[in-house]
């Protein structure tokens, strides 16, 4: 199974079970995890984005044997963000990267998103989004940030060539051409089966989101929906094989 | 053994009421779950009036119906309507098949309005669920957090009361029912956040928890991933899940000679 959605480091407000990089590894292996990609919860709120995509590869080396792969992040709202996409791709061999556009401060509609949209993709970088890290209701309340609005995004994946972006922690996937998603945040006893019955099946990736969100929640919800066969296959990792390797669709 | 404290069956699908309940329990089987807490019909009134507190609970009594064996019923309640809310009660749990009582937004559990209502349910040893949630960007009107139904159960210190979502903003839940022993949380409806279980054990014992879903507004497995992937001790697993909730219910559903 490929999980396209775990972090290391801390969230910001809390201790979570499994935010020991060993730990989380431990977690993933006993699960049947062979891949999972992971983003940094430092890149949240950290400035010094060098220094975070630097703690993220060295994690990934030293725990796991490989399992986990590092996904840096770009916030093109710092000085010089281009150096960073450059050290992610050319110095630490990232073949992704992970943006919060809502906790960075700037919208999809950005000229500078279409910017590092285009370098990502003229690099062969694949773009995951973080739509929502957390429930507005649940937030602190001196740090309250609205999910991502993704209406541009069919837009940016029809005229910037080669770009492939996986939507993360969104609760209503559709269908959108190099457009993939995870399920995590995929709610209602019948959520993730609807889903299956549509065009947009074809995008779903397994990611748990872990360690913010139980490890087990995004597994039942594939036993909920009774997802079996070939169905269950793309889910579990064929999917993220064809976003990986870009391939797809 | 697994029992869902909160369960509507309206998400299910279903054009009718029968419809739905034969979902619930088609996914209640495929996830492991034995017995279902079912309340709410297919509207989502904040505040009923009498006709239409006798619907969504005709709804439910419809439901129930064949799944006698599966399932078990809380009677919906406004208590802005306080005498047509006592007679309800009557018609649904004291001479119904109905074991619990259902209060949600349309006022805070804080006002002496629901005396009454806690009064009577716990004269039958009904089970008393209050929702609560304690958003950050602000309740309904009528909403209530854990702190107004620690203030009830003040009022009422004999009588367990359940403080439904545990306010969702479970870390000031929590913190805030601590010390109110007649108070037991629910799990359900709120992100499958990772440490949720863990600080409810820490802080108030596993026997004041009790596993629901919030399904079909929620999904069952991200619910039960709540439980089944934390890491607390089986033990804690199992009063939560089901031995809780048991024994919760055990003195009504005895008495009204239920078999379990």
């Amino acid at each position: 199974m490929i999980d396209t959605n775990v972090y290391v480091s801390r969230w910001p407000f809390r201790r979570l079970p499994g935010d020991e990089t060993a730990v989380l590894v431990q977690k993933l292996r006993a699960a049947g995890v062979v891949e999972a990609w992971a983003g940094s919860f430092d890149a949240v709120l950290h400035r010094d984005m060098g220094a975070v995509n630097l703690r993220v590869t060295e994690e990934c080396r030293k725990n796991g044997n490989g399992l986990l792969k590092p996904v840096g992040c770009v916030n093109p709202m710092l000085p010089d963000w281009r150096e960073d996409l450059r050290r992610c791709q050319e110095r630490y061999g990232m073949k992704a990267i992970r943006l919060h556009p809502n906790y960075h401060g700037y919208r999809l509609e950005d000229a500078v998103t279409r910017e590092l949209l285009s370098a990502a993709a003229e690099r062969g970088l694949f773009v995951q989004i973080a739509a929502q890290m957390e429930d507005e209701r649940t937030q602190h309340s001196l740090l309250r940030v609205a999910p991502v609005p993704l209406q541009m995004l069919p837009e940016l994946t029809k005229t910037i060539q080669r770009l492939r972006v996986q939507v993360l922690n969104h609760p209503r996937p559709v269908s959108w051409e190099r457009v993939y998603w995870d399920f995590c945040a995929v709610e209602g006893v019948r959520g993730l089966t609807e889903l299956l019955k549509g065009s947009v099946a074809d995008s779903l990736c397994f990611g748990s989101y872990y360690p913010f969100f139980l490890w087990e929640s995004a597994a039942l919800k594939m036993k909920e929906a009774g997802a079996e066969g070939a169905v269950l296959e793309k889910l579990r990792a064929g999917t993220a094989r064809v976003l990986m390797g870009g391939t797809g669709r | 053994m697994i029992w869902d404290l909160h369960c509507h069956f309206s998400g299910f699908g279903g054009r009718t009421p029968e419809e739905g309940m034969a979902e619930v329990i088609r996914l209640g089987d495929r996830m492991g779950i034995e017995r279902f807490c079912i309340y709410l019909g297919f509207g989502r009134e904040e505040n009923p009036s009498p006709a239409q507190m006798r619907t969504h609970n005709d709804e439910v009594l419809r439901a129930l119906d064949h799944w006698r064996h599966r399932a078990w019923a809380f009677v919906y309640l406004n208590p802005n309507y306080l005498d047509e809310s006592l007679r309800e009660f009557d018609r649904c749990v004291k001479d119904g098949p109905m074991v619990g009582v259902k209060l949600w937004v349309a006022q805070k559990a804080s006002g002496r309005a629901l005396d009454p209502i806690i009064e009577r349910a716990a004269a039958m040893q009904a089970v008393i669920f209050q929702h609560t949630w304690w958003k950050t960007g602000g309740n309904l009107s009528g909403e209530s957090t854990p702190l107004d139904v620690v203030e009830l159960a003040k009022r009422h210190p004999k009588t367990p009361i359940i403080c439904g979502h545990t306010g969702g903003n479970w870390e000031l839940g929590i913190r805030a029912v601590r010390g109110q022993t007649n108070l037991s949380v629910d799990l359900a409806g709120s992100d499958p956040t990772n440490g949720f279980v863990e600080m409810a054990v820490r802080e108030l014992g596993a026997e004041r928890i009790i596993w629901g879903s919030d399904a079909g507004g929620r999904s069952l497995g991200s619910q039960l991933a709540k439980v089944q992937g934390s890491t607390v001790p089986e033990a804690a697993k199992k009063l939560m899940l089901g031995e809780n909730l048991k024994r919760m219910m055990m003195p009504i559903l005895t008495a009204k000679g239920f078999r379990v």
